[in-house]
């Protein structure tokens, strides 16, 4: 029978049912300090082992500072920021788990990482405390987010007790105007089926455009899957995916590559497999997507306006805009280009990889943060910002007026002393508009790095391609 | 896990749609290496206001909806962050159930393995049951045996759940305790793995 990419690997890691569950076996387990000191007590409390410490791999990102980080854990100045990263760090210690601490140069944001080692692989099954655990689906692995009951299981078991997904299928394709990319495609994605349209399925995307992306691309895409609902979206492996893989510190070497490739290769939805639900996006339409309101649901093309409540009929849906709109700090129907804002943020495990710093420093070079904007870059790893250096883009991002900072989760979920004031309106390269999300008060405004950018340099949202 | 058999709980409405796991519980609160204690967390920029005040208009704030032990809910509830600090927070404030029309993925499996339990009804049955709450009829009965949810007016709506969650749930079953029983399955799998997949098993 035909099968789709996520039928594949399914059946592939399938160990045995239990109870109208999938027992599935997990082949790479990250963890962050977050999600993880209550699994590692239930563990001791139990007298319960981790079962593969070889298959799971500590960093720690979502409370580092994003300065600082050369004094280590001691130089964190938050009490219980340091209490969670000194945990993590001998519950690692304690059970052989291997861990990149704060300031190693191979530290970073979680979902930078995995790829970035060569850990993520096509065909694994990859979990990690984080919904954005998704973004490694770009491999064509299944990857998906856990509560931390979930990773107490699988370091028990290194497997994860699972019901299996619907298929579907999200087909872009068309090719993009300048200024447009994954990002765009993302948020064109979850404005169309909404935030719950993903919910009980596995998103597979596919389409000309989808393969024309680098690697970096894919990731934004998959990353953001989560934000339609949907715990895992994933992307058929192929060249693009090889050529990034290959010398990687963790993928194999020699002949054993050649093994690995050839099973990668079978890793792609067969002709004639069943989806249950498809959705289009014509890329060749598309121009650069922000969001207006507080879910990331609520998208609107640069040239649009926000929403008057007045214009729908559903009462629940016209308090909800109102609502939105009011904390937002917006008119009904105002053109989203004239909101002016305070704050810049790129970086985040969504857009945060050379890729993204790259196409940001282009429309950075040579000019100036409007002087009202406090805008700051947070490279997503430690090797990332060391290669950012190398090119000169940090050079470019400071002679412009933005904030050079040091790996880590920062402003995303500002968890560290990264985050906005109560508000305060950002543009913003991260995942999620909710409320305070960014800090109490804080106005989030989604978009990618070269619109993050240009909103920058225009100090108001702004249509990077008027640049 | 404690069990959950039957509830007799105020039912506290809040529709609201798509509320996320940050509304549930804030970033500040996930500094924690505990389970416990995250009750005060709980929806605390809706419940409280800069200056750390109870903002009355609320519903968790407002005397008849103290102490509520049942949520009724918009739809998407959940949604966002994979934190399992939202249902620790929820039943740590001492609420058991929720109540509502769809629920977020990730959400729904940290639910089940905490003991508490999420019962999915049409829209137009949560919005009865809204009536209900707000009428000041809030003391609900929820039966997990029966599958039921029964109001003071004598309505009673029934739901469904998957019969291994309810199992579950009604026993207070350890996942991890159930999947080691396949202990020798795993380590087949393992075993066969090394042979065909060498550079992933290494």
């Amino acid at each position: 029978m035909a099968k789709t990419l996520y039928d594949k690997i399914w059946d592939a890691h399938a160990v045995a049912s239990s109870d109208g569950d999938t027992i599935l076996y997990i082949d790479l387990h990250l963890i962050h300090e977050v999600t993880t000191p209550q699994a590692f007590a239930g563990l001791r409390t139990s007298h319960r082992p981790v079962r593969r410490p070889d298959r799971t791999l500590a960093v720690a990102d979502h409370n580092t500072p994003t300065e600082g980080q050369a004094l280590g854990i001691a130089g964190v100045k938050d009490e219980e920021a340091r209490l969670q990263l000194q945990t993590l760090e001998r519950n690692a210690k304690d059970n052989g788990i291997e861990f990149f601490p704060m300031g190693d140069i191979r530290n970073g944001i979680v979902h930078v990482i995995g790829p970035e080692q060569g850990r993520t692989q096509p065909g694994m099954t990859i979990v990690c405390g984080d919904s954005h655990t998704s973004t490694h689906g770009a491999f064509g692995a299944l990857a998906m987010g856990i509560g931390t009951s979930e990773v107490e299981h699988v370091l028990a078991t290194q497997t994860l007790r699972q019901k299996k997904a619907k298929n579907m299928r999200v087909l872009i394709e068309g090719t993009a105007v300048p200024g447009v990319g994954a990002k765009d495609y993302a948020l064109a994605v979850i404005g169309t089926i909404g935030t719950a349209g993903g919910t009980g399925y596995a998103i597979e995307y596919a389409g000309d455009a989808v393969r024309a992306l680098s690697m970096e691309g894919r990731m934004t895409l998959c990353n953001l899957t989560i934000e339609a609902g949907a715990k895992a979206g994933m992307v058929a492996p192929d060249q693009t995916t090889f050529d990034y893989l290959m010398g990687r510190p963790a993928t194999p070497k020699a002949g054993a590559w050649d093994m690995a490739l050839a099973s990668w290769k079978s890793y792609f939805t067969d002709e004639g497999a069943h989806f249950d639900h498809e959705v289009r996006i014509d890329a060749s339409q598309l121009i650069p997507q922000v969001t207006w309101g507080t879910s990331p649901e609520d998208v609107v093309a640069i040239n649009g306006a926000v929403p008057d409540p007045a214009t729908f009929h559903d009462e629940a849906k016209r308090a909800q805009v109102e609502r939105a709109l009011d904390y937002m700090g917006l008119k009904p129907g105002q053109r989203i280009d004239e909101a002016r804002i305070d704050r810049v943020f790129i970086g985040s495990c969504t857009n945060s990889r050379i890729e993204d710093l790259r196409a940001a420093a282009d429309v950075a070079r040579g000019r100036k943060v409007a002087s009202h904007v406090k805008a700051m870059v947070v490279p997503g790893s430690g090797l990332v910002k060391a290669q950012a250096e190398e090119e000169g883009l940090d050079v470019i991002f400071k002679d412009a007026g933005f904030d050079w900072r040091e790996p880590g989760c920062s402003m995303c979920l500002g968890m560290n002393p990264d985050r906005l004031a109560p508000g305060e309106r950002c543009a913003s390269t991260s995942n999620r508009n909710f409320e305070g999300r960014q800090g109490r008060g804080g106005r989030t405004h989604l978009m990618s790095p070269v619109m993050a950018a240009a909103a920058a340099i225009a100090g108001r949202i702004a249509d990077v391609r008027d640049l | 896990m404690t069990p959950f058999t039957r509830l007799d709980a105020r039912a506290a409405p809040f529709l609201e749609a798509n509320i996320d796991t940050d509304q549930i519980i804030p970033k500040q609160f996930l500094k924690t290496v505990e389970r416990e204690g995250l009750g005060r967390g709980l929806f605390f920029e809706w419940r409280f206001d800069e200056q750390g005040h109870e903002k009355p208009e609320f519903v968790l704030n407002k005397p008849e909806y103290k102490n509520a032990g049942i949520l009724i809910a918009g739809e998407n509830f959940g949604c966002g962050s994979s934190r399992e600090h939202a249902p620790w927070a929820l039943i740590d404030f001492g609420i058991r159930c929720v109540i509502g029309s769809s629920f977020a993925d990730i959400f729904t499996g940290n639910c089940a393995n905490n003991g508490l339990l999420l019962v999915q009804l049409p829209e137009a049955q949560v919005q009865a049951l809204q009536s209900e709450a707000k009428g000041g009829n809030h003391i609900f009965t929820v039966d997990l045996e029966q599958q039921t949810v029964t109001v003071p007016s004598g309505a009673s709506y029934r739901f469904e759940i998957d019969p291994n969650l309810k199992n579950k749930l009604l026993k207070g079953l350890d996942a991890i305790g159930e999947t080691l029983q396949h202990e020798g399955d795993i380590t087949t799998f393992e075993d066969r793995r090394k042979l065909i997949q060498p550079w992933v098993a290494a």
